[in-house]
């Protein structure tokens, strides 16, 4: 084996040593070097991570060492370097299919990003099965990227796109769901954990109703993976979709779960290398999943790094660090609700850490300057889920989602941050 | 603090509480919509025209207080001054705003607009103080596509 081969093999076979002790945010901080920065002259203090998260070291030495000792392309290749990169990227699936507890490796598909995936489905499912009159449905808290597709869809075939309806607290009313269905309905499409609300649905029954009629049901887990475990068999789900860049890998990555009886059945998403099994200028014949869906050269740096961001994940114990963002949600709530002409949008009772919230007549765009300028970053706008806006009858809302890596003192600063902007504004 | 006091001046809190000139004109000559797709700011602005003179203007809409403020001032500056000056002032309104750090902003000719001079300080906020001033543009060259700042 090359040293370099050897290098990217040792780093990506690294033994798993469980971590031992209660959960240390402090201690896991150290292995995301982008924290250790002061912005504006302040400390960072990084709660966009619904947006995006840090990654640890683990996967910028991973990215490193595969484009400095072990790149080549993947598939075919019979060259020493390409078996090494075949073998990584292949592992990279066996990760992602662990991780998910998916059944088999073929059902893992790598895309590059949730929106690729779920477009993926709409693309070969749906234009296969969607005719006019059909119906497919969703639900009033989905991102843009889990409605624009179905809706293109609809638009070509005479569908139509369906909702399912929620409360003021941001939790879908779920006895409105089955009157829903019927035998038009192809698809259901839900959102697993709302990115704005951060409402964590009832995915398990809403799949076990839909399946009960055969329905199959892709779920975005988009904000979900980050933050609990998810079995993708015990939900028993036709499709889960997610995005390496949220689950503190590489952007760029995402990752489609497909059912393997639907996969099959499934034509190709693009046309292009890596897909075929045969071409000739008269017909072309496809390849099997899940290369039928990964046309052209993947992002192979991407998806290997993605693994070693679930081997991270496993390494730190990803229940505990649950745990712990549970604890620190229930903090943020509390402190945030203390702030005078703050209002929290979004309070379900199941929820992850993801907390959106209003100001009496500060726009959330100057709350974003604000806190930016105390070192904080949030996120300000719809974030890319307009029909939750138009529901809660706002513009626009300040973000703040905490990951295992925030603290106390975080939401602290946070705090403070907000008490300037009534400063300013008031 | 020094730098967002610069920014979030009294006038900007101040157009921002009780912006200017707002309303619905039922009877403008020309209207136009501005969006930001990224924040999902939006503002309709009415333009009432005498000859080549804006005779009276108004707007509404949903934004920042940079945003909201820019359009209120730029009501005031612009209303009964020709197309020719609203132009004008646009154009120096856009330098002072888009202006170099390391020279001293210039303010002449520009009235009470030199409050947004704090802007520089934060380049993400330029398109929320430029947002009225594109739809303007837009109105008096009778564009029919609305003005987005992407």
């Amino acid at each position: 084996m090359s040293p370099g081969a050897q290098a990217l093999a040792e780093r990506l076979t690294c033994p798993l040593v469980e971590r031992t002790g209660p959960f240390d945010p402090h201690r896991i901080r150290r292995d995301f070097p982008v924290l250790d920065q002061t912005v504006r002259g302040k400390p960072l203090v990084y709660l966009d991570n619904a947006a995006t998260t840090q990654k640890p070291r683990d996967v910028l030495d991973v990215l490193e060492v595969f484009y400095s000792a072990a790149n080549a392309n993947v598939h075919r290749g019979v060259h020493h370097l390409s078996q090494i990169a075949t073998d990584s990227y292949e592992g990279a699936r066996s990760k992602v299919r662990q991780f998910l507890n998916a059944a088999h490796d073929r059902e893992i598909i790598f895309t590059s990003g949730t929106t690729d995936s779920i477009n993926l489905v709409a693309r070969t499912l749906g234009r296969k099965t969607v005719e006019a009159g059909d119906e497919i449905l969703v639900t009033a808290m989905e991102h843009h990227s889990n409605i624009v597709p179905w809706q293109m869809l609809c638009e070509e075939k005479g569908a139509r796109l369906r909702v399912i309806p929620m409360n003021d607290r941001g939790e879908l009313q779920i006895d409105r769901f089955e009157p829903l269905l019927n035998e038009r309905t192809k698809l259901a499409s839900v959102v697993h954990v709302s990115n704005v609300l951060g409402t964590l649905n009832p995915v398990a029954s809403i799949v076990e109703t839909a399946r009960e009629r055969g329905i199959p049901v892709l779920l975005d887990g988009a904000q979900a993976v980050p933050h609990f475990k998810v079995d993708v068999q015990a939900l028993g789900c036709d499709f889960y979709a997610f995005s390496g860049h949220k689950l503190y890998g590489p952007t760029g990555i995402g990752v489609l779960y497909g059912r393997s009886e639907l996969l099959d059945s499934m034509p190709p998403y693009r046309g292009g290398g890596g897909m075929i099994r045969e071409v000739s200028f008269e017909g072309t014949t496809y390849a099997d999943p899940p290369a039928r869906f990964e046309a052209g050269t993947p992002h192979i740096a991407g998806c290997i790094a993605l693994g070693a961001a679930i081997d991270y994940l496993n390494r730190i114990d990803l229940q505990a660090a649950a745990e712990y963002e549970n604890q620190l949600l229930a903090y943020a709530t509390e402190a945030l609700s203390g702030i005078s002409g703050l209002r929290i949008i979004g309070t379900a009772r199941e929820k992850v850490s993801v907390i959106s919230f209003v100001m009496d007549d500060v726009h959330p765009h100057d709350v974003g300057t604000i806190v930016d300028e105390c070192g904080v970053a949030v996120r300000a706008g719809h974030h890319c889920a307009q029909p939750v806006m138009r529901h809660f009858n706002i513009p626009a809302t300040t973000r703040a989602a905490t990951a295992f890596y925030n603290t106390h003192e975080d939401v602290d600063t946070l705090v403070r941050a907000l008490h300037t902007v009534n400063e300013v504004f008031h | 603090m020094s730098d967002l006091r610069e920014l979030y001046q009294q006038v900007i809190l101040d157009h921002n509480r009780s912006p200017r000139n707002y309303r619905c004109m039922c009877d403008a000559d020309r209207t136009s919509e501005g969006h930001n797709p990224l924040c999902g700011d939006h503002l309709s602005l009415y333009v009432k025209l005498d000859g080549s003179r804006i005779e009276d203007i108004a707007f509404q809409g949903e934004g920042c207080a940079i945003s909201k403020a820019s359009a209120s001032l730029m009501t005031d500056a612009v209303k009964g001054q020709t197309l020719e000056d609203a132009q004008s002032l646009f154009g120096k309104f856009r330098d002072l705003v888009t202006s170099d750090l390391s020279t001293e902003p210039v303010v002449d000719g520009i009235g009470k607009l030199a409050v947004f001079a704090g802007v520089r300080e934060f380049p993400v906020r330029i398109k929320c103080a430029t947002l009225a001033w594109h739809t303007l543009e837009a109105a008096l060259e009778n564009s029919k596509s609305p003005v987005t700042t992407e």
